[in-house]
């Protein structure tokens, strides 16, 4: 049977990594991007199903309830939670792929740790797999609100993550030198608390980033692991994972880099800025906060010559994208031109914003990047900011601002400014807006779903 | 080193070129459904933890052998019905929104 077998076994995992490669970049053009999950779907089911034939495996009872609770969790859990939470979901799922990383290359390690080069390369998928679970899982509860959002910087901060990285990669190393598995334990404990150190101090607002950072790290640690496992009786799952580890790697590296430049910023500044935490000082915030009725917003509008409507965080915590269509609808057959502008990094994650508008059923070209738009401002007669704060903060234009250099879409220079917002709260980064209190500039209070209903309402009235 | 992990270390340098190229050009729209797939693309882990606990021997081994197959698991459905999700609404505004 076997003189078959593993050829087949081979060659299916040829065709899964060939799979793989072609759905992530099916994934990365808009008319494909469907197409390149489901390639990518089938890919998976094929090497999962054959690894199950691979000669010499014992334990499949207990494989099989693994994989029946994990796969059925995952996907249920996937499947109930609200849209709004999808970058946790991806943060939490990222976290569970460096976890299991992590714990492979733990049996590695157990079984053959004499052998310095398989454990060499097992302690350094260990180091990349439990940083990214940790820190992807306080990444989760941050966006999911379970522990405060904001950055939290402490003194010190870099020196003792230097250190704690340095202690915990030091057990690992001694553990390997020494050939005894139980310095792994010191190994494992400290390494899951500097990635929990790592993701303390970053604030809410870059997580889309560091999401990225450790989604990177976690196909890292993956293709460790297939090192490891090339040497071992089954090596070519080994194989298999160093092709789609390192694709992962380095497309998540390249994706961080490119979501850090749409910020204006590095991921050295990301990860170690401590964004956010220090408030700015020396500046007075000028002039006050003036709120405005919904009905006298609504009449504003109707005579506007053209509306651009913001969309932030707001937004899609309140889940208004309906009701925002319907805004833009009405105010459309009413002659009123509406253009939507999407700053890269509203929300939570890059194009976050574009997916709830489309979910609405708002069509692409009324979507316009901040580069398309930001010069239209000026010709504005009312610019709708619904639930969006620090991405049309204009402290990013000065210096000394913890903001600044970061692109903002310049709403400030329309005629009229509405900003909805839920109260007098600061935005993600933790930064007072003094948009809010220029003189063009008024208030709708109310959380992002009500407040544009009543203004949808008011509009059908007059 | 065995010539097996050279071997290997050959494709990975290969593989992280593709990884590079393949997405070079992605527009910003697709960061967060691209981010996502490739994290469903990650979850072959999954055949590692699979043969993890297949050639685990002692029971130390069998349980971490177990939470990496679970844990590799829920990244692999997880992973796909999020992204599958968060793409199946840019299908439905392509179909229901471009009248205008």
């Amino acid at each position: 049977m076997s003189a078959w077998l593993s050829p087949t076994i081979d060659a299916i995992y040829v065709v899964a990594v060939i799979a793989f490669i072609l759905g992530l970049k099916a994934l990365s053009g808009p008319e494909t991007a469907r197409r390149g999950i489901l390639v990518a779907g089938a890919a998976m089911l094929l090497a999962v199903a054959v690894t199950f034939f691979s000669p010499g495996l014992s334990n499949f009872a207990l494989i099989a309830i693994a994989v029946i609770i994990g796969a059925g969790g995952g996907y249920y859990w996937a499947r109930v939670v609200k849209m709004t939470a999808m970058p946790q979901m991806v943060a939490i799922y990222n976290g569970m792929g460096g976890g299991a990383a992590a714990a492979i290359a733990a049996v590695t390690l157990l079984m053959s740790i004499g052998n310095r080069a398989t454990a060499g390369l097992s302690v350094a998928g260990a180091v990349i797999g439990s940083i990214s679970i940790s820190g992807s899982i306080m990444a989760f509860l941050k966006l999911q609100g379970w522990i405060p959002s904001k950055a939290i910087a402490y003194p010190g901060r870099q020196p003792i993550g230097y250190g704690v990285l340095v202690v915990g990669v030091g057990f690992g190393v001694y553990a390997v030198v020494v050939s005894q598995v139980f310095w792994l334990l010191p190994f494992y404990v400290i390494l899951l608390v500097y990635g929990v150190l790592l993701t303390i101090p970053i604030g809410g607002a870059d997580m889309p980033v560091v999401i990225s950072l450790f989604n990177a790290f976690t196909g890292i640690a993956v293709a460790l692991d297939g090192f490891a496992l090339v040497n071992g009786p089954l090596g070519d799952a080994g194989y298999a994972m160093v092709i789609a580890g390192m694709l992962v790697g380095s497309a998540g590296s390249l994706l961080t880099i490119l979501m850090a430049r749409a910020m204006n910023r590095s991921i050295y500044n990301v990860m170690f800025g401590a964004f956010g935490a220090v408030e700015e000082t020396g500046t007075q915030v000028q002039g006050s906060l003036k709120p405005m009725e919904a009905s006298d917003v609504a009449v504003m509008m109707e005579y506007a010559g053209q509306v651009i409507i913001v969309p932030g965080y707001g937004m899609a915590v309140a889940q208004a994208q309906q009701k925002v269509k319907e805004l833009a609808d009405t105010l459309e057959s009413k002659g009123v031109v509406v253009k939507f502008a999407i700053h890269p990094v509203a929300g939570r994650m890059p194009g976050h914003m574009n997916v709830l508008l489309a979910e609405a059923g708002i069509s692409y070209d009324k979507l316009f990047d901040r580069d398309e738009i930001n010069a239209e401002f000026e010709h504005t007669d009312v610019a709708l900011v619904i639930g969006a704060n620090d991405v049309v903060n204009p402290a990013a234009h000065r210096q000394g601002s913890p903001l600044f250099g970061m692109p903002i879409l310049d709403v400030e220079q329309a005629k009229n400014v509405i900003v909805i917002k839920r109260g007098q709260g600061k935005g993600f980064a933790g930064i007072e807006n003094d948009l809010f209190y220029r003189d063009n500039c008024h208030m709708l209070y109310g959380d992002a779903q009500s407040a544009v209903g009543k203004l949808v309402s008011a509009l059908k009235k007059a | 080193m065995s010539a097996d992990i050279w071997t290997a270390v050959f494709i990975a340098i290969l593989a992280a070129f593709t990884g590079y190229e393949v997405i070079s050009r992605v527009p910003v729209l697709l960061h967060t459904p691209l981010m996502s797939g490739s994290n469903f693309i990650h979850g072959i882990v999954l055949v590692g933890g699979i043969v993890a606990l297949g050639i685990a021997t002692t029971s130390l081994e069998r349980a971490i052998g177990f939470v990496a197959t679970v844990m590799g698991a829920m990244n692999v459905t997880g992973g796909y019905a999020v992204t599958e999700r968060i793409l199946a609404m840019f299908g439905r505004a392509k179909k229901g929104g471009g009248g205008s």
